[in-house]
C-alpha cells in the first residue's frame, strides 16, 4: 500500500532511497520525465493533466458528432445522414459528452487540485489513480472503436429496455456502450474511493473540514455521488450484458419482465449523475468568483451545506426522468415535489455567488466571465429544470428539444462554462503561465454568443413540438427558421470551445519567446494554499506542510487587519511562499502495474463482445497486472524505516 | 509527526517503541485516525451494499413478475421452463399449459412461489459453513497480531477451506437446479437466481484468492503482525460477502 507522507521525509543524500525489496522481484520504474514516465507515473499532477488532455481528445470526437447533427438539421427533409447514421450520432454524442468529457474533465481538477488544496503531497493511493485514468481512457477507447467495427451504439445515451435487447439493435454498437462504459466506470469507482480517502485522510494539520475550500468540498460530495452511483448502472449494465450476450432475459417483455427496471436502474444512477458532472464546476466558481471580487465567498457554510443537500436529495428525484412512463398520481407527485425542493439549495448557490459579487471591485478577466457566465446561463437552464418538475408541463415538454435546450443550458452553459473557468484560473499554476487574455475574451464571448445561438431557439423549437431525436424534420412544421440559427450557431460555438486549444499554443509560444519568465507561485493575488507554492507546482507539491489556522488560510497570511480596522496587506504572494525546495523528499516511484492491469480489461472486454477466447489472454493480464502490483516493492519509506534517518535527524532537517 | 515506526518486525517492535514514543498505530498519521487503507475499503464496501442492493432489488421484481405470468398461464413463459425438444413437439398451433410444465415447475405455479425448488436443509447447511469461516477469519487476524503464525496458517487455511466448501455446495445446487430443468435464459426467475446467487459466488472465489495469497505470503514468511492490518482487511471483506449472504439466504431462501 502505498502511503504517502505528511511531512517531508528527509534523505541526507537527497536520492531515491534504496529501497528493500520486501515482496517480489521486481523493480520500479524510476524515469521522472519523458514518454516512460508519462505512462508509469503516479504523481497525481500529472494524471490530471493527462485526464484533462483525454477529455480534450474525446471533445473533439463528440463536438464532430455535434457537428455532423446540426448540419442534417439544419434544413427540412434533409439526407446529408441516414436515419441509422443518425441514431448512431447523437447516441455515441451524449454517451461521449457525459461520460468521457464532463466526467473526467471534472476528475481532471479533482486529481490535479485535492491534493494542493488539502496540502498533502499526492493522492491516498498513487497507484490507484493512475489506474483509474488507464482505465477511464481504455473504456473510452474501446467504446469509440465501434465506429469501425461495427457501427456505433444507437438507443440513445440512456439506452431503455426493450429497445436496448438483440431483438430491436442487432449490431454490436450497444455492446461496445455496455462494456465500454463498464470498464470507465471501474475508474470512476476506484477515483472515488481515492479521492475521498485524500480529503478525509490527507488534510495538512489545522485543515478543518470547515476551512477546506468549497471546490474541496464540492468533490467530495461529487465523490460520494460516484461511490454509490456507479455500481447501479453497473448492475444495469450487468444485466443488459447478460441479456445480450448471455441468453439471459431480464428485459425479455414476453416472459413477463417489466423494461422499467431498466429506467429505474439507470435514472437512480443517472440523476446523481448530472449533479456530480455540474457540482465540480460549482466549486470552481466558488474559488474564481471570491478572487476577483476580492472577497471572501458569501456564506461559506450555507455554500457547503447546500452542496451536502444537493448530494442527498439528488437520491430522490430519479424518476422525474419518467413522469410519461405511467408510474402512478402518487409517484408522480412525490417526485414533482422532491424535484422542486432541490432547487432550493441549488438557488441558495447561485444567491451567494450573486451577493459575493455585490459591491465587489470585480476584475472582468476570462476565467471570471466565464465564472459568471456559468452562474448566468445556469440559472436559465436551472429554471427550465424546474419547470419540469411540474408534472403536466413536463409531459407536455418531454423528449421535445425543449429537454434537450434545459439539458445543455445545464451541462454546456453550467459545467464546461465552469471548467473553462478553471481552466483560465488556474493554467498557470499546472503550466507556468497565463493563457492570453485577449485570446481569452474571444473564446468566452464566441463560446457565449454561440451558445446561446445554439440552445436558446431550442427552447422555441420544444415548445412548438419539434421531438429530439428525429433524424429529420418537414418543411410545413415550422421548424425551419430556429434549426438554421441552432446550426448558425453551433458552427460558432466550436470556434469558440476550439479556441481554448489556439489559445493554449498562442499563449505557449508567446511565452517561450519572451523566455519562459517565472508567472510567480500567485499570479492572481489568490486565496487558497495551492497558490502558495512555486508554479508550475513543483513534482514534490509542498516543501514541507502548511499549517491551515482559518479559511482562505493563504489570504489571511498576505492581508491583516491593521490598527485602524481596516485590511491591508502584509506580504505579497512571492514573499511568504515556499520556494520550491524538494530536496530531500521522498515521492512514491512511478510503477508499470496500473498500465498492466487496465491493459487486461479491454481485452476481457473485446471477449464478451466477439469471442470468450480473448478472457483466455485477457485473464493472464488480469492477474498479472493483479500480482504484479501486489508483489511490486512498495517503495515506501514506512516499509524502509530500519534504513532511513533517525527521527532527530529528521526534525533537524524540518527546522 | 512523521511516523517512521510504521511497519515494524516482531522481535524489534518494542525498541522502534520506545524511540518513537508518539507513533504506536501501524499506519502513518492521517486526519482521522483511521488508516487510509481502512477507510478505503469502508467506502469499496459501501458501493458494494448498492452494487448487492441494486441486484436484490432486480430479485424480486423479476420473481414477482415470473410467479405473476406463471400463475396466469402465460403460454411464453411455461414454455420457456420446457426443454426446447417438447416445445418443438406441441406441435403447430398449440401453446404449452400447466400439464406440459416439467413437475417442479407445475408445482410453482400451483403454490404461486418459488419454494419448490429449494432444498432449504442444504443450504442451510452451507450457509452454516459460509459464518462459520468468518468465525475463523476474526481467529486467523487474531492470531496475526498474536504472532502466532502457526495458528494463523491454520485459520486462513481453514477459511478458505469452509469457503470453497460453499462455492462447492453453490456448484452442486446450480447443477441442481439446471437439471430439474432451471436454465439461466429461460424465465426471469432462472436469470435473476443464477445473477444474483453466482454474484455473490464470485464475490466469494475472490476473497478465497485473497485467502490463499495471505496464504502463501505467510509461508514465504512476509506476513508477520506488523501487516496484521492486511489480514484484517480481508477479514472486513469476508465478513462482508459474509452479512451479503445472510441477506440473500434470507430474502432468496426463506421469505416465500
Amino acid at each position: 500500500m502505498a502511503i504517502i507522507e505528511n511531512e517531508p521525509l528527509a534523505l541526507p543524500s537527497g536520492d531515491v532511497p534504496g529501497v528493500e525489496n520486501p515482496l517480489g522481484v521486481f523493480k520500479r520504474p524510476r524515469e521522472y520525465s519523458g514518454l516512460k514516465n508519462w505512462l508509469t507515473t503516479v504523481d497525481h499532477k500529472k494524471i490530471g493533466i493527462m485526464y484533462g488532455a483525454a477529455a480534450m481528445f474525446f471533445l473533439l470526437i463528440g463536438g464532430a458528432a455535434a457537428l455532423l447533427i446540426r448540419i442534417q438539421l439544419a434544413t427540412p427533409n434533409s439526407s446529408f445522414l441516414s436515419a441509422d447514421a443518425y441514431n448512431q450520432i447523437f447516441t455515441m454524442h451524449g454517451t461521449v459528452m457525459v461520460f468521457l468529457v464532463v466526467m473526467p474533465i471534472g476528475a481532471a481538477f479533482a486529481n490535479y487540485l485535492l491534493p494542493l488544496q488539502v496540502g498533502a503531497r499526492d493522492v491516498a493511493f498513487p497507484r490507484i489513480n493512475a489506474f483509474s485514468f488507464w482505465v477511464f481512457l481504455f473504456g473510452g477507447l474501446l467504446l469509440n472503436t465501434s465506429w469501425f467495427l461495427g457501427g456505433g451504439a444507437n438507443g440513445g445515451w440512456f439506452n431503455y429496455a426493450p429497445n436496448n435487447g438483440v431483438v430491436f439493435s442487432p449490431s454490436t454498437g450497444i455492446d461496445f456502450w455496455n462494456v465500454g462504459l463498464l470498464i470507465a466506470g471501474m475508474g470512476s469507482l476506484a477515483g472515488s474511493v481515492n479521492l475521498i480517502t485524500t480529503v478525509l485522510n490527507l488534510r495538512a494539520p489545522g485543515m478543518t473540514l470547515m476551512r477546506m475550500p468549497i471546490f474541496v468540498w464540492m468533490t467530495l460530495v461529487t465523490q460520494f455521488l460516484l461511490l454509490f452511483a456507479v455500481p447501479v448502472l453497473t448492475v444495469a449494465q450487468i444485466l443488459l450484458i447478460m441479456d445480450r450476450n448471455f441468453g439471459a432475459s431480464f428485459f425479455a417483455v414476453d416472459l413477463g419482465a417489466d423494461p422499467l427496471l431498466w429506467q429505474h436502474l439507470f435514472w437512480i444512477f443517472g440523476h446523481p449523475e448530472v449533479y456530480l458532472m455540474i457540482l465540480p464546476a460549482f466549486g470552481i466558481v466558488s474559488e474564481v468568483i471570491p478572487t476577483f471580487s476580492r472577497k471572501p465567498i458569501f456564506g461559506y457554510p450555507f455554500m457547503v451545506f447546500s452542496g451536502i443537500a444537493i448530494g442527498f436529495m439528488g437520491w430522490g428525484v430519479w424518476a422525474h426522468h419518467m413522469f410519461v412512463s405511467g408510474l402512478g398520481p402518487l409517484s408522480v407527485a412525490a417526485f414533482s415535489f422532491a424535484t422542486m425542493f432541490i432547487a432550493v439549495p441549488t438557488g441558495v448557490k447561485v444567491l451567494n455567488w450573486l451577493a459575493t459579487m455585490w459591491g465587489a471591485k470585480i476584475t472582468l478577466n476570462t476565467a471570471m466571465l466565464f465564472a459568471i457566465g456559468l452562474v448566468t446561463q445556469f440559472t436559465v437552464g436551472g429554471l427550465s429544470g424546474v419547470s419540469h418538475a411540474i408534472a403536466p408541463w413536463d409531459t407536455q415538454q418531454t423528449d421535445t428539444y425543449y429537454i434537450v435546450a434545459h439539458f445543455h443550458y445545464v451541462l454546456f452553459g453550467g459545467a464546461l462554462f465552469g471548467f473553462m473557468s478553471g481552466m483560465y484560473f488556474w493554467w498557470p499554476k499546472a503550466f507556468g503561465y497565463k493563457l492570453d487574455e485577449g485570446h481569452g475574451k474571444f473564446n468566452f464571448w464566441a463560446m457565449v454568443i454561440g451558445f446561446n445561438l445554439t440552445f436558446g431557439p431550442q427552447h422555441i423549437l420544444g415548445l412548438q413540438g419539434m421531438p429530439r431525436r428525429m433524424h429529420t424534420y418537414d418543411d410545413a412544421m415550422g421548424f425551419n427558421l430556429w434549426n438554421l440559427v441552432s446550426t448558425f450557431g453551433a458552427f460558432i460555438l466550436a470556434v469558440g470551445t476550439l479556441w481554448v486549444l489556439v489559445n493554449a499554443l498562442i499563449s505557449y509560444k508567446g511565452w517561450s519567446k519572451a523566455g519562459r519568465p517565472d508567472v510567480g507561485p500567485d499570479p492572481w493575488d489568490a486565496r487558497t494554499i495551492e497558490w502558495s507554492i512555486q508554479s508550475p507546482a513543483p513534482e514534490h507539491n509542498f516543501d514541507y506542510t502548511p499549517t491551515i489556522t482559518s479559511l482562505d488560510d493563504f489570504w489571511h497570511r498576505k492581508y491583516a487587519e491593521v490598527e485602524d480596522g481596516k485590511l491591508r496587506r502584509v506580504a505579497t504572494g512571492e514573499e511568504i511562499a515556499q520556494p520550491g525546495n524538494g530536496e530531500g523528499v521522498h515521492l512514491p516511484a512511478p510503477s508499470y502495474w496500473p498500465l498492466v492491469l487496465s491493459l487486461a480489461m479491454p481485452v476481457l472486454g473485446y471477449a464478451i463482445i466477439f469471442t470468450l477466447w480473448l478472457a483466455i489472454p485477457g485473464m493472464l493480464l488480469l492477474f498479472a497486472g493483479l500480482y504484479g502490483w501486489a508483489l511490486e516493492p512498495a517503495d515506501d519509506l514506512d516499509i524502509d524505516d530500519h534504513h532511513g534517518p533517525s527521527h532527530d535527524e529528521l526534525a533537524g532537517a524540518n527546522a | 509527526m512523521t511516523d517512521l515506526a510504521t511497519p515494524v518486525d516482531g522481535g524489534s517492535a518494542a525498541d522502534d517503541h520506545n524511540q518513537h514514543q508518539d507513533s504506536h498505530d501501524d499506519h502513518a498519521p492521517t486526519s482521522l485516525g483511521l488508516s487510509n487503507s481502512k477507510l478505503a475499503m469502508w467506502l469499496f464496501l459501501g458501493s458494494e451494499c448498492l452494487l448487492f442492493g441494486a441486484l436484490i432489488s432486480t430479485y424480486l421484481l423479476s420473481k414477482a413478475r415470473f410467479i405473476a405470468e406463471l400463475t396466469a398461464g402465460n403460454p411464453n413463459v411455461i414454455e420457456g421452463l420446457m426443454p426446447a425438444e417438447e416445445v418443438e413437439a406441441l406441435g403447430d398451433g398449440v401453446r404449452g399449459s400447466f400439464e406440459t410444465l416439467p413437475e417442479i415447475f407445475n408445482e410453482m405455479a400451483m403454490e404461486g412461489s418459488v419454494e419448490p425448488i429449494f432444498d432449504i436443509p442444504f443450504t442451510s447447511f452451507s450457509s452454516f459453513v459460509l459464518l462459520m469461516s468468518s468465525l475463523c477469519m476474526v481467529l486467523a487476524h487474531k492470531a496475526t497480531e498474536e504472532r502466532d503464525y502457526k495458528n494463523q496458517r491454520v485459520w486462513l487455511a481453514t477459511t478458505a477451506l469452509l469457503g470453497s466448501v460453499f462455492i462447492g455446495g453453490q456448484i452442486y445446487e446450480f447443477t441442481a437446479f439446471y437439471r430439474e430443468g432451471l436454465t439461466f435464459g429461460g424465465s426471469l426467475f432462472g436469470s435473476a437466481f443464477f445473477t444474483l446467487t453466482g454474484f455473490h459466488g464470485v464475490h466469494v472465489t475472490g476473497g478465497i484468492l485473497m485467502l490463499v495469497s495471505l496464504l502463501v505470503l505467510s509461508f514465504r514468511g512476509k506476513l508477520k503482525s506488523d501487516r496484521s492490518e492486511t489480514v484484517e482487511l480481508v477479514g472486513l471483506y469476508w465478513h462482508f460477502v459474509d452479512i451479503i449472504w445472510v441477506l440473500i439466504f434470507t430474502i432468496v431462501y426463506l421469505i416465500p
